[in-house]
């Protein structure tokens, strides 16, 4: 297809249609560059950094899909709280330790990049096998215009067990966490 | 050409593999928890194609339950990571290893 084609095309859309375009054609490279970056750099903050960057993108992401609630969750809890703890333990436990680039088992990289390249085909592979393939529906009307609205209604009523449950395993993960962190008495 | 949902699914297909390279592939335990986090956000991603895909709303309170669970899972992950920490001085995968044959 050429550029002018493409073009064209990207101007017959509607403009909700070509921002969301717009913006997934700059995102996706962002965030898989990001996430590559991540497990390529030998720096922990450095791939902590670019964790950070690859959530904001997903945030858009969500954005994009109608899922408004799920996008400010993501930026708060995601970008905001588990990076914040991520570089608070990597300061704790110093940051010059970087990671062994020796192999404890021979042969475990070529194997790890074969097993990579067969698990990604096969997911692409069911994606495209699947009729998966439509504009989906309009989320904003399904939730009456009022996506956090939904989602409470759904959390309060369908999922409240599941809700009460999550609240227990907060509570135990925090004890939990309490108990891990503290010091025994000599 | 509009941006369809089956595109978000490959993305997310994509981020998951990376993070599975990165559990595979890497020794520091805080880098191996770092690409859980991305897998779990990856998988995150599909669920909420999946509910832009179906029109159901089922999806993303799926998601925001995951999203709670990993919160729950880094801060004892975080704990534990500490606790050896200061038993062995090590974050590498490969120092924890009492229950090797």
């Amino acid at each position: 297809m050429s550029l002018a084609h493409t073009t064209v095309v990207v101007l017959a859309a509607t403009p909700a249609q070509r921002a969301e375009l717009i913006t997934f054609v700059i995102l996706a490279p962002v965030s898989v560059l990001t996430a590559l970056g991540m497990v390529l750099n030998r720096h922990a903050v450095y791939s902590a950094l670019l964790l950070v960057v690859n959530f904001f993108c997903l945030a858009a992401f969500y954005v994009l899909l109608q899922a408004q609630f799920l996008a400010v969750v993501q930026v708060i809890v995601y970008a905001g709280a588990i990076m914040v703890l991520f570089l608070f333990v990597l300061m704790l436990l110093g940051v010059s330790n970087e990671d062994v680039l020796k192999e404890t088992i021979r042969g475990q990289r070529p194997a790890a990049a074969v097993l990579v390249v067969l698990l990604l085909a096969g997911v692409v592979w069911a994606i495209f096998a699947k009729p998966f393939s439509g504009p989906g529906a309009d989320l904003v009307r399904v939730a009456n215009g009022d996506n956090v609205r939904a989602i409470g209604q759904l959390l309060f009523t369908r999922y409240v067990f599941a809700f009460e449950a999550t609240g227990l395993l907060l509570v135990v993960a925090a004890v939990g966490a309490l108990v891990l962190g503290k010091r025994r008495r000599p | 050409m509009t941006v369809q949902p089956s595109w978000y699914l490959v993305l997310s297909a994509l981020l998951f593999t990376i993070g599975v390279a990165g559990v595979l592939i890497r020794r520091n335990a805080i880098v191996v928890f770092m690409c859980v986090e991305l897998m779990l956000n990856a998988v995150n991603l599909s669920f909420i194609a999946f509910s832009k895909l179906n029109g159901d709303l089922n999806g993303q309170v799926l998601s925001f339950f995951v999203m709670v669970v990993a919160a729950a899972e880094v801060v004892v992950g975080l704990g534990i990571l500490v606790a050896i920490f200061r038993k062995r001085s090590s974050t590498s995968v490969d120092d924890v290893n009492l229950l090797k044959g």
